[in-house]
């Protein structure tokens, strides 16, 4: 909304900086976007030219001699209509244009010691001048006193504040609004608006009639204006368009804008001799059809209300009027139209057809007083500026509640909200100054609250009134009085993160909206997907369940940049539709790619990589010794012999091992696991054991074996043979090659020997060993190395 | 031979001594069976008896000399020979170490945590809420009626007429107050992800929210304020000032902007700040009647404070990101930077 100094004027009388009263008001909760001049030009003044021949070197060049009052300038021009004896803008020498800064100069061998301007060189937008405005310098009435200031001579001389209101203050989309607002800042009382004019002839309701056939419309007034006279607005009318934003037409329809920006009320002007003797206002039809003012055919819907004749649509309500009944310059009678639509219907119509000044403002609600004001103040204005004729009565269809709304609220509660000791007197200062009657009561006030005030209706919109115009910057910070207690939060959660990226890993954060053709990616039977109704791209459209696609495209990501050791994860929601609804569960995925390296290894990532992150975290969170890695079914995503289920307490949790080469050339390594799924298996606490007063005794021992025969077999039955003596038993070397027969490897154990209660003899360990070895070595029908 | 000559001798044997076996030699040559000493001390039998007494004192003083001297002698060699094994153990300590493969937390778990523990602290619960939720939690129930502007699907990403992405973690209010069934007072955070169909230059479909809610008897917004001054305080430095200005929004009543003292210039202005000295946060104020009305809470019994920020402008103020892609692109080089702590 931009408010113009000018017109605030007109209801207020304010000798303040424009500039405060928008730090003001900001205080107050009305934010703007900027404070400026209309026209920001410098070293302005009026100039008669005195003189004016043809340029000697130049077909369209002037040479003009101009009085300006102190001096006479000469200066060169290329304007049409440039020619002695006229008044006109002059730029002095140094003057700063909104293009340029004016300097003296030569042109073409003529000396020229300033500018004559055009209005658009000052700023002024050339959307709202006439095309001789546009063509040519501005020629000034002959009553401009030379050496004047031209801008105040044409009322430019205006500022403008350009707010940015908050959605609930539709009653500041006027000039009467920002009146009140203001003047309850400054304690000022907001003017009369002058409404009156005479009425003649027959009543209209004898021959003109509005039917409303929707509830969409609960208010609807039309009034009948004769013999209007169209020519240009009067200059404060004008100017006061022009520093609104809006663009001056002629009389009649500069009225009609003039009197919204006062009011807040739009309004329609039909052309009354295009109408018969009805209008009817009712919800558009499926697929009807409409010629916009703007020359557009707009489809309508039955969401959408129009006004109509008995044939057709003839006005798109609240948003636009139809090219068929528009005011043109033969216009002779005009029905007003002052009416009040459904906020949310105008408001959806306006967002598929058309967003307008009328529009804006039907949205946020309006005062159905003003619709009656609105009517008067057009009646008043087109009597003296378009030397109409107002006929008697108004057409008259009203449902709305136009009373005042009575809230009660004590002191206390007041300051026990605002958390401020705000004296009683200041209260009813403060509710006063914004207009509204006051009544004070023992320890509290009783308050009536005018219509215009649309936002208001419980007390704590009173408490609010009474917090922003005391300033809430007063509020001192305390904290609640409440009972101690301890917070809970979620600790594991962190724990898994903060362990993750303690074995090296970075942590990601990314969209949990993908592509669809990547959703089924890393499922074995792709879960049902989730997806939005309407995405802004392909590539935000499903909600992801597992997050690998999101970990791959990362990797890809850094890859294009030259990054090639990637080792990360991410924790977050997957979503699923199961049976209808929707679900989310926490997961956790990890990716590993490239090599680590450091000064004494260097090393490509291997699936033993990721398998060692899933126990170091299984195992840190409680779970050692519960799960194991079996191949039930894979995704065709990974590799078939290096990936595996991941299995807790019997059920899968998720998944671990190689990208598919067939999908993925480089080598990268994944896990993925339900977080969900895994925190429903309880753990147990840290519960110590004893430790053994006596002596381990330790034996090595290699068996060779052939290369398919899995580790964890061989472990099972060392640990059969060895029986409750053998504490512990380390892998700690695997070996193939040509020491070995091919399609042998040879591993390598550690074994640990203990008793809890007395020193073991070598005898009675070599006698365990050697029951190991030989149980082993005839079970797989192997030897042992080195023997 | 005189004591001196022997001492000198002793003396003169011992420069040229170099190792251990040199020592040995020299020490048979004096102590050993054959040794100047041992021979010296044979002679006593041959040194008249009242002599005796004084040659046995001679013998002693030499053999303490003697001996003191090769002690003296052993202790500096191997001092000698320690140092040279020291010396060739010699290596280069800047070399770089043996480190572990390093990982880092994200930006944004970071100014979750630290939130977090501040407001767990004060007794405070974090919860989490479902990031589909229904169009009654997030808007209904939160006093944006059917027809609100801020329920346009303009703005929101819907999966069903019902259903929809949370648009704010607001709905965590609501899911709070109706599982509190005894209504009792409460306060929770609520950190989470929240989706908007929002796609220009500072704006991510995706983005972080950290809701906070508190009900009790007589919650002003003094007590908000002091909340939150203890939370911009916690991210952004001791120094940081909080400013409330009056606003608009459909879930509290009276309702507030709140700015902070721009870090960057302590509120001097600058182009951050866009020289005002504050920068805009948040949005907070006092929970709506009908929101406390709507999850069951008795509006005359009790008032309540709401605050939502987005917290990815806190991280990216916290440490000086510049775009807020970076928070969801991932650049390994970007996330690296996060492997260590915060300054406490």
């Amino acid at each position: 909304m931009k408010l113009s100094k000018k017109f605030l004027n007109d209801y207020l009388s304010l000798d303040l900086d424009f500039k405060t009263v928008a730090e003001d008001m900001t205080r107050i909760g009305n934010e703007y976007d900027s404070v400026s001049k209309l026209v920001e030009a410098t070293d302005l003044v009026v100039g008669k030219v005195i003189e004016c021949k043809m340029h000697p070197d130049s077909d369209h060049l002037h040479v003009t001699l101009v009085d300006i009052g102190e001096e006479k300038l000469q200066i060169v021009c290329g304007a049409p209509n440039v020619r002695e004896g006229i008044k006109v803008i002059v730029a002095k020498p140094g003057a700063k244009l909104p293009e340029i800064t004016i300097k003296k100069s030569n042109i073409r061998g003529v000396e020229s010691n300033g500018m004559l301007c055009a209005l658009f060189e000052l700023g002024i937008d050339k959307k709202y001048l006439h095309d001789e405005d546009i063509n040519g310098i501005c020629i000034l009435g002959d009553d401009a006193k030379v050496g004047s200031d031209p801008i105040k001579y044409l009322g430019l001389d205006d500022e403008i504040i350009d707010f940015e209101l908050t959605s609930n203050r539709g009653d500041l989309l006027s000039i009467l609004g920002m009146a009140y607002e203001i003047g309850a800042i400054y304690s000022k009382d907001v003017k009369e608006m002058e409404v009156s004019y005479k009425e003649s002839g027959e009543d209209i309701n004898k021959s003109f009639k509005v039917k409303v056939e929707t509830p969409d419309s609960p208010m609807f007034l039309a009034k009948r204006i004769n013999d209007v006279v169209i020519k240009e607005s009067p200059d404060f009318i004008k100017t006061r368009l022009i520093a609104s934003g809006i663009r001056p037409i002629n009389n009649v329809v500069d009225i009609s804008n003039f009197v919204m920006l006062e009011t807040g009320q739009p309004l329609h002007f039909y052309d009354a001799d295009t109408l018969n003797n009805e209008l009817i206002v009712r919800n558009a039809k499926d697929n009807e059809k409409l010629v916009t003012l703007d020359k557009n055919e707009r489809t309508l819907t039955s969401a959408d209300i129009v006004i109509a004749t008995k044939d057709k649509a003839i006005g798109l309500a609240g948003v636009m009027g139809g090219l068929e009944t528009e005011i043109t310059e033969k216009t002779k009678n005009i029905i007003i139209e002052s009416a009040i639509f459904d906020n949310v219907k105008i408001r959806q119509t306006s967002k598929r057809i058309l967003r307008s000044e009328a529009s804006n403002r039907f949205e946020k609600g309006l005062d159905p007083k003003r619709t009656y004001l609105a009517i008067d103040r057009c009646c008043n204005l087109l009597e003296k500026y378009a030397d109409a004729k107002i006929q008697t009565g108004l057409v008259t269809y009203d449902k709305t509640n136009k009373e005042n709304k009575e809230i009660e609220i004590t002191f206390d509660k007041i300051n026990k909200v605002l958390g401020l000791e705000i004296p009683e007197k200041e209260v009813v200062n403060i509710l006063k100054n914004l207009k509204f009657e006051v009544k004070k009561l023992k320890d509290k006030v009783k308050v009536s609250v005018p219509s215009r005030r649309i936002d208001i209706s419980i007390k704590e919109d009173l408490i609010e009134e009474v917090g922003r115009f005391y300033g809430l910057e007063n509020i001192e910070g305390k904290l609640p009085t409440v009972p101690l207690k301890p917070g809970k939060y979620n600790k594991t959660y962190r724990e898994i993160k903060h362990k993750m990226a303690n074995l090296g890993l970075n942590e990601c954060l990314s969209y949990a909206l993908i592509r669809k053709s990547e959703f089924p990616l890393f499922q074995v039977t792709p879960k049902e997907s989730i997806s939005v109704l309407d995405p802004m791209t392909d590539e935000h459209e499903t909600l992801r369940y597992t997050l690998l696609p999101s970990l791959i495209n990362i990797y890809n990501y850094n890859k294009a940049r030259g990054i090639n050791d990637i080792h990360i994860f991410e924790m977050g929601n997957g979503f699923y539709k199961e049976n209808g609804e929707y679900k989310e569960e926490m997961k956790l995925a990890a990716l590993i790619a490239g090599e680590y390296k450091n000064q004494f290894e260097s090393f490509k990532f291997n699936f033993y990589d990721i398998k060692g992150i899933l126990e170091d975290l299984l195992d840190y969170l409680g779970y050692k010794d519960r799960y194991t890695l079996e191949v039930r079914e894979l995704p065709k995503e990974l590799h078939p012999y290096q990936s595996a289920n991941i299995i807790l307490n019997g059920k899968e949790i998720g998944i671990i091992g190689k990208v598919n080469p067939s999908i993925y050339k480089d080598d990268i390594f994944v896990l993925e696991i339900s977080v969900k799924n895994l925190l429903e298996n309880r753990c147990k606490d840290i519960s110590v054991s004893e430790i053994s007063k006596y002596p381990t005794i330790l034996k090595d021992v290699a068996f060779i074996v052939p290369k398919d025969l899995k580790a964890s077999d061989l472990v099972k039955e060392i640990k059969r043979f060895g029986g409750k003596l053998l504490k512990d038993i380390l892998l700690f070397d695997k070996y193939e090659g040509e020491k070995l027969e091919s399609g042998m490897k040879s591993l390598a154990f550690k074994l640990t020997f203990n008793d809890m209660n007395r020193t073991l003899t070598d005898d009675e360990v070599m006698e365990i060993f050697k029951k190991i070895i030989d149980g082993v070595t005839s079970k797989f029908k192997c030897q042992i190395r080195d023997k | 031979m005189e004591r001196e000559d022997i001492i000198k001798s002793l003396n003169k044997d011992l420069e040229s001594v170099k190792n251990k076996n040199d020592l040995a030699q020299v020490k048979a040559n004096y102590l050993g069976k054959n040794g100047i000493v041992t021979n010296l001390s044979l002679k006593m039998k041959e040194i008249p008896n009242e002599e005796k007494k004084e040659y046995g004192k001679f013998l002693n003083e030499i053999k303490v000399s003697v001996t003191e001297k090769l002690e003296n002698c052993a202790s500096s060699i191997e001092q000698q020979e320690l140092e040279e094994k020291l010396n060739k153990e010699k290596i280069d300590i800047t070399l770089p170490s043996r480190r572990k493969m390093k990982g880092s937390i994200h930006p944004m778990t970071r100014v979750v945590e630290e939130l977090e523990d501040l407001f767990v602290s004060m007794g405070y619960d974090v919860v989490s809420g479902p990031e589909i939720d229904t169009d009654l939690n997030c808007f209904t129930k939160l006093n944006l009626p059917e027809g609100h502007p801020a329920r346009d699907s303009q703005d929101t990403f819907y999966l069903d007429k019902d259903y929809l992405l949370r648009p704010h973690t607001s709905p965590a209010q609501v899911r709070t107050m109706e599982a509190n069934v005894n209504k009792e007072p409460l306060r929770i955070v609520c950190p989470g992800k929240v989706y908007r169909r929002d796609d220009d230059a500072t704006h991510s479909h995706q983005f972080m929210q950290f809701e906070g809610l508190v009900v009790g008897e007589d919650i002003s917004l003094a007590d908000l304020k002091g909340t939150l001054e203890l939370f911009a305080k916690k991210l952004l430095g001791e120094k940081t000032k909080v400013r409330f200005r009056p606003s608009y929004f459909p879930f509290t009543e009276p309702s507030c902007e709140v700015d902070v003292s721009c870090f960057k210039c302590g509120g001097k202005g600058c182009s951050l700040c866009k020289q005002t000295g504050w920068i805009e946060v948040l949005g907070a104020g006092v929970v709506h009647p009908n929101v406390l009305k709507m999850s069951g809470y008795d509006p005359e019994k009790y008032t309540g404070f709401a605050f939502g920020p987005g917290i990815d402008r806190f991280a990216m103020f916290k440490y000086g990101i510049t775009d807020i892609r970076q928070i969801y692109t991932n650049d390994i080089r970007f996330l690296e930077q996060f492997d260590r702590k915060d300054v406490d």
